[in-house]
């Protein structure tokens, strides 16, 4: 048990260290995938079986829905060129290292009561009377934030359509994004097509 | 196996994870590092369920939140992304930050 423990633990950070190290995101998902894996089935070791297996189910999904968002947005497809895309580097190996070393430190100074009562023979059938019973709020938070994230993410990812015409004969297009970094600049000409919401003035506008 | 070994594997995996958020340029790629991080938290839930309380529920319904809100925030920052994407053309955090104080 204990060294299956290990094994697994030392996966899990290993698979994790490698998201960060292989030159294609899409590697990078399934070294995810693996680092999660390796958790649920070190699950399954302390009595957690059905979370253990949730973990595991979900987690596989999860990661081959991300890798195809992965390979839209990978600038480096197949990994063919050396990837090495960090800010701060230095700053954020310093950071997360002293993090590491404080919760170490936390880990091994606290004194932890002691254990209390023993797991019950079917810790699924306790989980499921807890979220049918005294938990019911929180599944029922979740629920909810599960649907708000659903219709915010579909609002969020649509196409801007129809609904982006402003004015009073609607015929205004979104106004541009003030800030440095706004895609393929626009021709002074498009730019004003429509729109007069940025100050400069546009012979061309018909009226305020 | 004890609690802390459980503790320690959590720390690692957030603290891989917080590397990778607070280095990474591609936005999509500083989320695997925050799905490391909640990775982290949930395996010290699943230990504190079974070491200190397996009496009630409490620990398990915790890990259940934690791996809700992991597919919640893929879900919700691939959503952020594409809106970004469409919006500006930009997929690097270096070059989404106006509201920078």
């Amino acid at each position: 048990m204990a060294v299956a423990f290990w094994i697994l633990a030392v996966v899990s950070v290993a698979a994790g260290i490698v998201v960060f190290v292989v030159d294609s995101m899409a590697r990078a998902t399934f070294a995810l995938l693996a680092s999660l894996l390796a958790v649920g089935a070190a699950f399954l070791l302390i009595d957690l079986e059905y979370l253990g297996v949730l973990i595991i189910l979900m987690m596989v999904m999860e990661m081959l829905i991300m890798a195809v968002f992965m390979i839209m947005y990978m600038m480096n497809p197949a990994g063919l060129m050396p990837m090495k895309m960090v800010h701060n580097n230095r700053g954020a190996v310093i950071i997360s290292g002293a993090v590491f070393v404080l919760l170490t430190a936390g880990i091994f100074l606290t004194s932890w009561p002691q254990r209390r009562g023993e797991p019950p023979a079917d810790p699924t059938r306790e989980l499921g009377m807890a979220i049918m019973g005294s938990k019911m709020l929180v599944m029922m938070v979740i629920g909810v934030a599960i649907l708000a994230t659903m219709i915010s993410t579909v609002v969020l990812a649509t196409h801007r359509g129809r609904y982006d015409r402003y004015g009073e004969d609607l015929k205004r297009r979104r106004p541009l994004d003030p800030g440095p970094g706004q895609g393929p600049g626009l021709p002074a000409a498009e730019h004003h097509h429509g729109h007069g919401s940025c100050g400069s003035p546009d012979p061309r506008e018909e009226s305020g | 196996m004890t609690l802390q070994s459980f503790l320690l594997l959590g720390a690692a995996l957030f603290a891989v994870g917080l590397y990778g958020a607070l280095s990474q340029q591609s936005i999509v790629m500083l989320m695997m590092g925050l799905e490391l991080m909640i990775n982290g938290l949930i395996v010290a839930g699943g230990a504190f369920w079974y070491f200190l309380a397996p009496e009630t529920a409490d620990g398990q319904v915790l890990v259940l939140v934690a791996i809700t809100v992991m597919a919640l925030e893929m879900a919700m920052g691939f959503a952020v992304v594409t809106a970004l994407f469409r919006a500006r053309e930009v997929d690097l955090t270096d070059e989404a930050k106006d509201l920078k104080g």
